[in-house]
């Protein structure tokens, strides 16, 4: 299928690279050639890519490289650390505000993992930082997305604001914001609707939502499947609303999830977690070298 | 599409636009290979009418020398059942709402089955569906086999003489091997009750989605028999170039295009409209960068 042959290809490259004593341009180039073709097939975004290869190959041509006794083997560990490199190094903390509630916004794409991930953050938030969260039913559009949300509360024994569906979600975050502080809920996590980063009213709902209280954390929750569009997205999301961190969810699939690769490259932000399933309890670090490796299928 | 020439650049330039719209790199390699080829045989040397000859190519690995069938193979006068099976979140439960929605506009009598008892709020989430399109919906707790959901879903289709059952299964992803058996288990109790049924078993897939989708459609065609798609989320900028390849490899056709959240966003397939949507978009662009620049 679809991936099988990847690792394969790029192995058997590196083994007929390894194989000669000293390697040539055209070596590397080939050797490029099967690395772009990894990163295509994994959905790394094309722009991502070029450019990408562009760098590695001007290392990799370099004089340390070519002279190297074990040059294919360089090649590849430049093409990883690169890569990790690019990914960003390991950033699973959360900002806190000095004046609390700390304000978490989620935002995405529709049925990207945003509700559940609300809940599966509350969970980490009470359990590793001793938090008092209060989830934010601010999806008014989609057909009981409020229960959907209610329901996780109930799991997780952790309350829920909501006021329906007929009250405006920037009314909604205000009144939240305002019974967390008297009850003394030190983090507030808003679950906003799906929307198309195209779609410039919803674009600006989340505008007026930030502007209520300057949030610490706005994660863009993206799904792992994702493919070259996941560029346009992040940054969309990104220049309308400012993120400062992203959420990978459903890595518990078998996607190669080369849209981390993107996203992390065209905003520069984190990504902070990866979703690792449905359950409460299915959010993880995020670890940029085991990403690299899934990345290119080794 | 005057001011250029069918050139090296202009093929480099068609297969960068091919591939940012998720076509894959096998499919877009042959399809490159058969455009040089027909370029070369036809002679064509300006782009003036390069774009249906694109399309033509396209549709060409699309249709992968079978007839388009798009339509719904539904019952004449018996009961049918559509079930709907897909990953997480691509939108099966939405579309379901809006399938029903244009069946009973045809006439038809339609009933839903909540055979998702797993998310949260997803039994309710159906429920507005029904509710909104005005169709009874089967339902158990939360919690319950969603195999009996079914069961007790066909016999209340039958005994009610409804023309359509459509059943709402959990998201799930496929390499998820429990979950997987479960859906298997869901279709046997289906086709049991019913000998040809399910009569279509529809694959949501996200437009979004990169080339997954190919390893999503090929493990859920294995355990359910898959007999058409839906591509939802049409309406973002995503162009899911990838079921091209589906289609091809799979021979999986696709049946409708979701392009939004409301009732009414639900279109048959037009195989046409949507090769055109994976390129041309990427190549007007191109030539008013280029008319600019000749200025
Ligand atoms: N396997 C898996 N499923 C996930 C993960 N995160 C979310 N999901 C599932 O993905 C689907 C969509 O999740 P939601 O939380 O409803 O997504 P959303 O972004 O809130 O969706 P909208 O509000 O409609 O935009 C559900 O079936 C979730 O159970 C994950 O990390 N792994
Ligand atoms: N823009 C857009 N959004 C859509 C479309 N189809 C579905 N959605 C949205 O996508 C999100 C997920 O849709 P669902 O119908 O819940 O998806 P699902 O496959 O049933 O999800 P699970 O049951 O959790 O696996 C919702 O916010 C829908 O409103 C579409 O064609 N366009
Ligand atoms: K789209
Ligand atoms: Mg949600
Ligand atoms: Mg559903």
């Amino acid at each position: 299928m679809a991936f099988e042959g990847l690792a394969e290809r790029l192995q058997g490259t590196l083994q007929k690279i390894k194989g000669k004593g000293k390697i040539s341009e055209a070596d590397v180039k080939e050797m490029m050639r099967e690395v772009r073709y990894a990163l295509l097939e994994a959905d790394v975004n094309l722009k991502v890519v070029k450019e990408f290869v562009k760098n590695v190959s001007d290392r990799a041509v370099g004089q340390d490289v070519m002279k190297s006794l074990t040059p294919g083997q360089q090649v590849v560990k430049i093409v990883k650390d690169e890569l990790t490199e690019l990914m960003g190094g390991e950033q699973s903390q959360i900002s806190f505000s000095t004046r609390p509630p700390t304000v978490i916004m989620m935002v995405g794409l529709q049925g990207a993992g945003k509700t559940t991930t609300t809940g599966k953050l509350a969970n980490v938030l009470r359990k590793k930082y001793n938090k008092k969260p209060l989830l934010v039913a601010a999806d008014i559009y989609r057909p009981a997305a409020v229960q959907q949300l209610q329901t996780i509360g109930k799991q997780l024994s952790l309350p829920v604001f909501a006021l329906g569906t007929d009250i405006s979600p920037v009314e909604i975050v205000k009144q939240a914001i305002e019974q967390a502080k008297e009850e003394h809920h030190d983090v507030v996590i808003i679950d906003t609707a799906g929307r198309l980063h195209i779609d410039e009213t919803l674009m600006q709902e989340l505008k007026d939502i930030r502007a209520i209280k300057e949030p610490d954390e706005v994660f863009l929750v993206v799904d792992a499947m994702t493919g070259q569009d996941a560029v346009n997205v992040a940054n969309n999301f990104n220049e309308a609303i400012g993120i400062t961190g992203v959420v990978l969810t459903k890595l518990d699939g078998d996607t190669r999830g080369g849209a981390a690769l993107s996203i992390r490259s065209v905003t520069q932000k984190p990504i902070k977690f990866v979703g690792m399933g449905e359950k409460m309890d299915a959010l993880e670090p995020f670890h940029p070298e085991r990403m690299a490796s899934r990345i290119l299928g080794m | 599409a005057k001011y250029r020439k069918v050139d090296e650049d202009f093929f480099e330039e068609l297969e960068e636009i091919l591939l940012q719209a998720d076509v894959g790199f096998e499919t877009v390699t042959e399809l490159m290979d058969s455009l040089r080829f027909e370029v070369q045989r036809k002679n064509i040397k300006n782009t003036s009418g390069i774009q249906s000859v694109i399309s033509e190519k396209l549709v060409e690995i699309y249709n992968a020398g079978e007839d388009d069938v798009t339509e719904l193979q539904l019952e004449e006068s018996d009961l049918s059942v559509i079930l709907f099976v897909g990953v997480n979140g691509v939108g099966k439960t939405t579309t379901i709402g809006k399938l029903a929605h244009r069946l009973k506009g045809e006439g038809k009598n339609v009933m839903l089955a909540a055979g998702d008892t797993f998310r949260a709020g997803a039994i309710e989430q159906l429920q507005v569906w029904g509710d909104r399109v005005g169709v009874e919906v089967i339902k158990q707790s939360e919690g319950s086999d969603p195999a009996a959901v079914m069961y007790d879903a066909v016999r209340a289709a039958k005994s009610r003489g409804v023309d359509v059952l459509i059943c709402d299964t959990a998201g799930r992803l496929q390499n998820k091997v429990n979950l997987m058996n479960e859906l298997e288990k869901i279709h046997r109790v289906i086709s049991r009750e019913i000998p040809n049924a399910p009569h279509e078993v529809l694959l949501a897939l996200d437009a979004t989605t990169g080339q997954n989708a190919l390893v999503q459609a090929q493990t859920f065609k294995e355990v359910t028999n898959v007999t058409g798609i839906v591509l939802t989320k049409l309406d973002g900028t995503a162009k899911g170039g990838i079921v091209l390849a589906i289609r091809n490899k799979l021979h999986i056709p696709v049946k409708f295009v979701g392009l939004g959240e409301q009732m009414d966003d639900l279109q048959p397939f037009d195989a046409e409209k949507y090769v055109y949507g994976l390129f041309a978009d990427g190549l007007d662009l191109e030539e008013a960068e280029e008319i600019e620049s000749d200025k």
